[in-house]
């Protein structure tokens, strides 16, 4: 069995999945200032009476990092930084200690300018003062020649607990984000690390010695050790869990759509044959752009407690939530509320629903049923509306050949799935106001938890090869081999699986389910003076997200349940 | 933060698809460690920096600017109309406020593509910048339009297009053309009969530096535009002014052309040549698109970069100045010098030979423009190329009077069948094109 925990803002959910399916589910209340607490108790009621043995699996998601940046109650972190020529690094200043070296590389992994051990040495010197025990290194193009970073490691190291360095994050080049990515991953490991170690210690003294997998952005899980170097990765994991969730119930392989309609927001997503889209670059999350992998999601602060007014006989709905409906005792009127009204919504107080529409029916001059049905029919077009906005930013997505421009896949997705509290009510009007056939989540209350629990292990590969000079590297993996004039781009893709494997291994897959998809693969003559004089590749291999191969049975008696 | 003081949009289409052949100078590797230095530096993540992918143009924005032989359809590729479309859709997001400046950094190039389309020219088929224009003036109430070619070599074939035209400034600064290719672009190049002065050549002599290019832009260009007034002022913005482009002799620098477009301020530049790929692309590209978003770049420095090595010789330096009193010359007695011209002529007539090098083509065009008072003059084009192809083209000013028009018609109507293989009218008044057979 499997159990699939994730902590939310206001409730805990925690499943249990067994080969005929859900065994358990259960809600706790989060107590954001105790989240071990509150895991903890999530944990203790899911396992209640069940034989450890039996239990081979478990997949935690939090909101414990992505509260700590918003918040920022992450700890100091020292940032060591080398640009070279280009845009003024200071731009990019992430925190108070950030120093800014000399040393640079060129887009070819070349060195431009050796790193001063100098200047190296009066930033640690800085750092240690503070009292700092976690630092960041990062270099302009250190993906295409971590040497720098390397350099500096091995010179550092010994003063700090641990060093992040930017060459590891991702193979993707975009050097400002990559200095934010790495400074929130040393920024939050404290916490990730002691929270973890806690929920582990935990979990032994129950008799539990199973591997713990930790959910990401980008729908995928990682292992407990792996996530001890890229703690960054579970920022925004909750919305990738029910995204997860919601696809053990896809109608098929066809494009569809993915709503979570909460009381405040409402969160969206795609799904292309199974796999949800992913954003191209990463998160961003407040201040920073990041290299953090996720799932391509629009929130709109759109949901069943929001605040409804009107306006010079337009209605505005949100985009703030006061309160719960008034039905139920909340402070101001809501789509909620003109559920109730209408008649659909049947557990609320319809009387204080009808109270609180009084000045918006006579703002718009109509009856408070009327009055209803336009509050309602207004929220779901607003809602179809900004799913438009979303695909049109999916299918806006720059592309770089004319192939892709012109046999590029357009998403067009003619379904919907929805999650959350009002869904069906929503599900009847969308397909009465659109071509959408509208599906509701079955088990919508649990399917984070249960996204989190067969969400399989997700990674990504970058391969960069110039036979010119010889190599092929993927620094991220610390990979580097000479290479001859005919190193191919086949060549290139089967190195960089290989490497995938091996990694998605290390992070907690199971070797007999890794499916290695192609998502970059370039390929250019290098040419001096007329002549050609070598290859210059590029190549991205990634295990994409999706559900764990065993479970298939058990996502199959879901979406029948 | 980072944050663009001018809102900037950017297209990007290195097509890393496409090549004239696989060892050319335009081939898919041109734009590759641009890419990878506009990506690295985070430049699409700057607060009012805008990305916008390119839509294609249509077969009638090509007609409105180009008479192709035999058809667009065989004189163009899927590449061409993206590379015209990434122009366009930059144009409209200005024109449409969305962004206060746009660079399209496309390929192929456009500016050695002249009216009449046998083949390629200098690696242009179609001009992509005129295209853009004359979309432009269909689509918004844009009459005046000034054009800057910084390419290093002569803008020939916008040159060409806007020759007869008085409401296109053209201005080209290259490298002398006794010393490279397409050989053209001479001070006494001033544009036809009825549009005399806004054509201005500014040969520049090999081994030209920054501070000669700084200069013809503050003491020439300048003071030009101030003058014309442009509604728009479009950069052409060709990058093998650089010390070590391969296929040209100058000294220019990163440092140089991101100063020239802070002065230039175009509202939008669109990439033509440049052949460092390495060395120079990256980084000229990287300073022109801070300098057109208002962002500091004077950090942008290319390996080797050293200002006093490449410093111009007095010798440049005064060559530089006497051509810019001249031009300067010329444009003050423009009115006077087209009196001259037209001589009180009703029609004029030349006749010349125009060479493909990229397709190994040779034209000859026999020109009749009719001199008129009230408009820039309808003129038609006997141009006969190797192979037998020879076409009559037509072509009907967009501010065209009433006669002029209808003699347009008149010649498109009545011209002999069995001289042409094809006859064709452009009205630009009307937006029309017709090709017969
Ligand atoms: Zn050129
Ligand atoms: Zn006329």
């Amino acid at each position: 069995m499997i159990i699939g925990l994730d902590v939310g803002g206001t409730y805990t959910d925690v499943v249990l999945l067994g080969d005929d399916g859900i065994v358990r589910a259960n809600k706790v209340r989060t107590d954001s200032k105790a989240l071990f607490r509150t895991v903890q108790s999530g944990l203790d009621t899911i396992i209640e009476g069940i034989p450890p043995d039996q239990i081979r699996r478990i997949v935690l998601s939090t909101t414990l990092t992505t509260n700590a940046i918003a918040q920022s109650k992450v700890s100091d972190v020292g940032m060591i930084v080398s640009a070279g020529p280009g845009v003024d690094p200071e731009f990019y200043r992430t925190n108070p200690h950030y120093e800014v070296i000399s040393g640079s590389i060129d887009h070819r992994g070349r060195e431009v300018e050796a790193v001063n051990a100098a200047e190296v040495e009066e930033a640690v010197r800085k750092f240690i003062e503070k009292g700092i025990r976690h630092v960041g290194v990062v270099g302009k193009f250190s993906t295409r020649n971590p040497q720098h970073e390397l350099l500096i490691n091995e010179q550092i190291r010994s003063h700090f607990e641990k060093v992040f360095l930017g060459h590891q994050i991702s193979g993707t080049l975009n050097f400002p984000r990559r200095i934010a990515t790495t400074y929130l991953n040393a920024a939050v490991y404290p916490i990730h690390k002691q929270f973890f170690e806690a929920v582990q210690q935990s979990l032994e003294q129950k008799g539990l010695k199973i591997p713990i997998h930790i959910m990401k952005a980008d729908g995928g899980t990682m292992n407990f050790e792996s996530s001890m170097n890229f703690p960054a990765q579970t920022i925004l994991s909750g919305p990738a869990a029910s995204v997860m969730g919601s696809l053990a119930f896809a109608f098929d392989d066809e494009d569809s759509l993915v709503m979570d309609i909460g009381g405040t927001t409402t969160d969206m997503a795609v799904l292309v044959n199974y796999v949800p889209v992913l954003n191209p670059l990463g998160i961003c999350l407040g201040p920073y752009k990041t290299l953090i992998r996720s799932i391509e999601s629009h929130s709109i602060p759109v949901g069943g407690d929001s605040k409804i007014s009107v306006q010079d006989g337009v209605i505005h709905v949100g985009p703030e939530r006061i309160g719960p409906a008034m039905a139920y005792g909340g402070p101001a009127p809501t789509p909620t509320d003109a559920l109730c009204i209408m008649g659909q919504i049947k557990n609320g107080d319809r009387n204080k629903a009808i109270q609180g529409f009084q000045d918006i029916a006579r703002g718009l001059n109509c009856s408070v049923s009327d009055a209803a049905v336009r509050v309602f029919d207004q929220t779901c077009r607003m809602i179809l509306t900004e799913a438009g906005v979303l695909l049109n930013r999916i299918n806006q997505k720059p592309v770089y050949t004319i192939h892709e421009l012109q046999e590029g896949y357009q998403v067009a997705p003619r379904k919907i799935l929805i999650l959350g509290g009002p869904a069906p009510y929503f599900a009847r009007h969308f397909e009465e106001i659109s071509d959408f056939r509208v599906g509701v989540v079955p088990r919508w209350d649990v399917a984070n938890a249960i996204g989190a629990a067969l969400a399989r292990t997700t990674c990504e590969v970058s391969l960069f090869a110039d036979t010119q000079q010889g190599i092929a590297t993927s620094p991220e993996e610390l990979f580097s081999m000479v290479v001859n004039r005919d190193f191919s781009s086949d060549d290139a893709v089967q190195t960089a699986s290989d490497l995938l494997r091996q990694k998605a291994v290390r992070q907690g897959a199971s070797p007999e389910e890794l499916i290695v998809e192609v998502i970059e693969n370039q390929q250019f003559n290098m040419v001096k003076g007329f002549y050609t004089t070598g290859r210059n590749i590029r190549v991205k291999v990634q295990i994409k997200p999706g559900l764990i191969n065993e479970y298939d049975a058990i996502a199959g008696i879901l979406s029948t349940e | 933060m980072l944050k663009a003081r001018h809102t900037t949009g950017l297209v990007f289409f290195p097509a890393f698809d496409w090549a004239i052949s696989p060892t050319h100078p335009e081939r898919e590797e041109r734009l590759l460690y641009t890419q990878d230095q506009v990506f690295e530096e985070g430049i699409l993540d700057i607060e009012g920096i805008q990305e916008y992918k390119p839509e294609l143009i249509t077969a009638q924005d090509v007609q409105r600017v180009h008479f192709c032989v035999p058809n667009v359809a065989d004189v163009t590729t899927e590449s061409h109309f993206i590379s015209a479309g990434g122009a366009k859709t930059i144009a409209k997001a200005v024109m449409d406020k969305r962004v206060e400046r746009g660079f399209a950094l496309v390929r192929p190039p456009g500016h050695h593509a002249m009216r009449v389309v046998h083949g390629a020219r200098g690696f242009c088929n179609i001009n992509i910048e005129a295209i853009m224009i004359e979309y432009l003036r269909k689509a918004y109430p844009v009459g005046r339009v000034a054009i800057v070619d910084t390419d290093c070599h002569h803008g020939d074939g916008t040159q060409d297009i806007y020759w007869h035209d008085p409401d296109t400034l053209f201005i080209s600064l290259h490298q002398d053309g006794r010393t490279l290719y397409p050989g053209s672009g001479f001070p006494n190049e001033m544009g036809g009969p009825t549009a005399t002065g806004t054509t201005i050549n500014y040969p520049l002599p090999p081994e030209t530096s920054a501070e000669g290019f700084l200069y013809a832009i503050r003491n020439v260009v300048l003071p030009i535009l101030e003058d014309f007034k442009p509604d728009i002022i479009i950069n052409s913005a060709g990058q093998d002014n650089h010390f070590s482009d391969p296929i040209t002799n100058m000294n220019f620098s990163a440092q140089g052309y991101a100063e020239l477009t802070r002065l230039l301020k175009p509202d939008i530049a669109v990439l033509e040549g440049g052949y460092s790929i390495e060395g120079a692309l990256p980084y000229v590209n990287l300073g022109i698109i801070l300098a057109m978003a208002g962002i500091d770049y004077s950090r942008v420095t290319e390996p080797g970069y050293d200002p006093d090595r490449l410093r111009q010789t007095p010798a440049v330096t005064r060559s530089i100045q006497r051509t810019g009193e001249q031009l300067l010359s010329n444009w003050r007695r423009r009115e006077s010098i087209m009196a001259l011209v037209q001589n009180g002529q009703p029609f004029s007539e030349r006749t010349r030979s125009i060479y493909y090098d990229t397709d190994n083509i040779t034209e000859k065009q026999f020109e009749t423009l009719r001199i008129c008072s009230e408009c820039s003059g309808v003129y038609k084009i006997d141009s006969s190329a190797d192979g037998g192809r020879r076409i009559l083209a037509v072509h009907v000013p967009r501010s065209a009077c009433r006669k002029c028009r209808s003699l347009g018609y008149e010649w498109f109507d009545t011209a002999d069948k069995r001289k042409f293989t094809g006859v064709y009218l452009q009205d630009r008044s009307d937006d029309t094109y017709l090709q017969r057979p």
